[in-house]
């Protein structure tokens, strides 16, 4: 109990003062097609170099089949899949995940926590794409700098099989 | 059958001329180069035409098909089919990395006159002094040796399958050969005999030539380490093609060699 009463002040303390969040929502837009897939859709972290600081998350059709699932079409996701997305041995923990209906779908991390983890102090781009079967395919960049000064509210449009990215900062 | 085969080696024969450039193509294409999953296959068209990419001369032989794996074996062409104008086969891709396909084609043609015919030969350097009668005339020998090729990943790429061989007219990838995009420079290296080959023109076409009146070919030269650099203008399948030639035959009959290497790559849109 002693032991308890010191190291919990101890641990506030120890906390780093840059606890910063990152939060994304994508937008899945509504289509009005007569067939309809839910879109395989990426998110990822860009270095200015165009390599991968995280990668955040990835849908994709789960179901099972001869042809090793939905991962057989992981590669429609063009850009994700030459920059990263062909490194990973599917699923990921926390990374990866069934396809999601249109919608807002908000998403959530936190630095020195996966998938974010350590993010160094630089310029980055949130990277979105969304490839859609029978449909079209979509990359909408939202460039930022990290750390946030202040709490910040960035946004990009899609136009297409994409509509708003936003993605808000907190210091 | 007899007759498909010398149709062959007269083409084969033209395709080693520097004018060949304005000739007919041998290409390759793949259904994707770039494939995932638990068994994926791809479908590859082999043909020879003017046009990029349309079969409507020739098919490629099937026996000239070698496809080497991501660890360097070899791996058999499947579900081959040799039509009128074109060969179709399956590359079932069971390891991961890259895979090169390949119709590699060459030998020695031999024009000579004998009791004042023309007579023409083709055949392995071993078998000339054999094959040419001893009363021939005029014997003109040249020597070819022609690459054309394609490349397919199975998620994470890798380069074994890419090793040159040390013979002929070959292509290394500094720029990654199943990931090129649109706004980004690629890069390759083209080798003669395992060695940089300098002051060499390349020219890349995409395909799809049906639908433009202009070729719209682009070049680029060779430098001192026989690298080029290639902007795509846009996506596509494109057909890169490269020739040379020089005197180091593997006869003394032969006075020339004539190489080329020829492939066709993927360019996908940001």
């Amino acid at each position: 109990m002693r032991r308890l009463s010191l190291t919990l002040p101890a641990m506030l303390l120890a906390a780093p003062a840059i606890a910063a969040d990152l939060n994304v929502t994508v937008q899945i837009p509504q289509l009005d097609v007569a067939e309809y897939h839910r879109p395989y859709t990426a998110v990822w972290v860009e270095r200015e170099d165009h390599s991968v600081a995280a990668q955040l998350a990835v849908w994709y059709a789960q179901k099972e089949s001869k042809e090793g699932a939905g991962t057989k079409w992981l590669p429609e996701l063009r850009q994700w899949w030459r920059r990263g997305g062909r490194e990973l041995q599917m699923p990921v923990d926390g990374v990866s995940g069934a396809t999601r209906p249109a919608g807002d779908q908000k998403l959530s991390f936190h630095e020195g926590k996966a998938p974010l983890g350590e993010l160094p102090a630089g310029k980055y781009e949130l990277v979105v794409e969304a490839a859609r079967e029978v449909g079209g395919r979509e990359v909408v960049r939202v460039p930022f700098t990290w750390p946030a000064a202040a709490p910040q509210q960035l946004a990009a449009q899609g136009s297409s099989e994409l509509g708003a990215v936003k993605l808000d900062l907190t210091p | 059958m007899m007759k498909q085969s010398l149709k062959w080696s007269a083409l084969a024969l033209a395709l080693a001329l520097p004018m060949a450039a304005q000739a007919h193509k041998l290409w390759l294409v793949p259904s994707a180069t770039n494939v995932s999953g638990a068994d994926p296959w791809v479908t590859v068209d082999a043909a020879v035409s003017n046009d990029l990419f349309y079969p409507d001369h020739m098919p490629v032989p099937l026996d000239r098909v070698v496809i080497t794996t991501p660890d360097g074996q070899t791996a058999k062409p499947e579900h081959g089919l040799t039509g009128q104008y074109r060969t179709v086969f399956d590359v079932h891709l069971t390891e991961q990395g890259t895979y090169r396909i390949a119709a590699v084609n060459g030998g020695l043609f031999a024009s000579y006159e004998l009791d004042g015919q023309k007579k023409r030969w083709r055949g392995e350097a071993a078998d000339l002094s054999r094959q040419i009668p001893a009363g021939a005339k005029n014997l003109d020998v040249s020597e070819s040796l022609n690459r054309v090729e394609t490349f397919v990943t199975n998620g994470k790429p890798n380069g074994v399958a890419l090793k040159p061989s040390g013979q002929g007219l070959e292509l290394v990838p500094v720029t990654q050969v199943t990931d090129l995009a649109t706004g980004e420079a690629a890069t390759f290296q083209l080798l003669l005999d395992g060695k940089p080959a300098a002051g060499l023109k390349v020219t890349a076409i995409a395909g799809e030539t049906r639908y433009r009146n202009a070729p719209e070919e682009m070049d680029a030269t060779t430098d001192k380490d026989g690298k080029f650099s290639l902007n795509w203008p846009h996506a596509g399948m494109y057909w890169i093609n490269a020739s040379a030639q020089d005197d180091r035959t593997s006869v003394k009959q032969a006075r020339q060699r004539r190489l080329s290497y020829s492939a066709t790559l993927e360019v996908l849109p940001q």
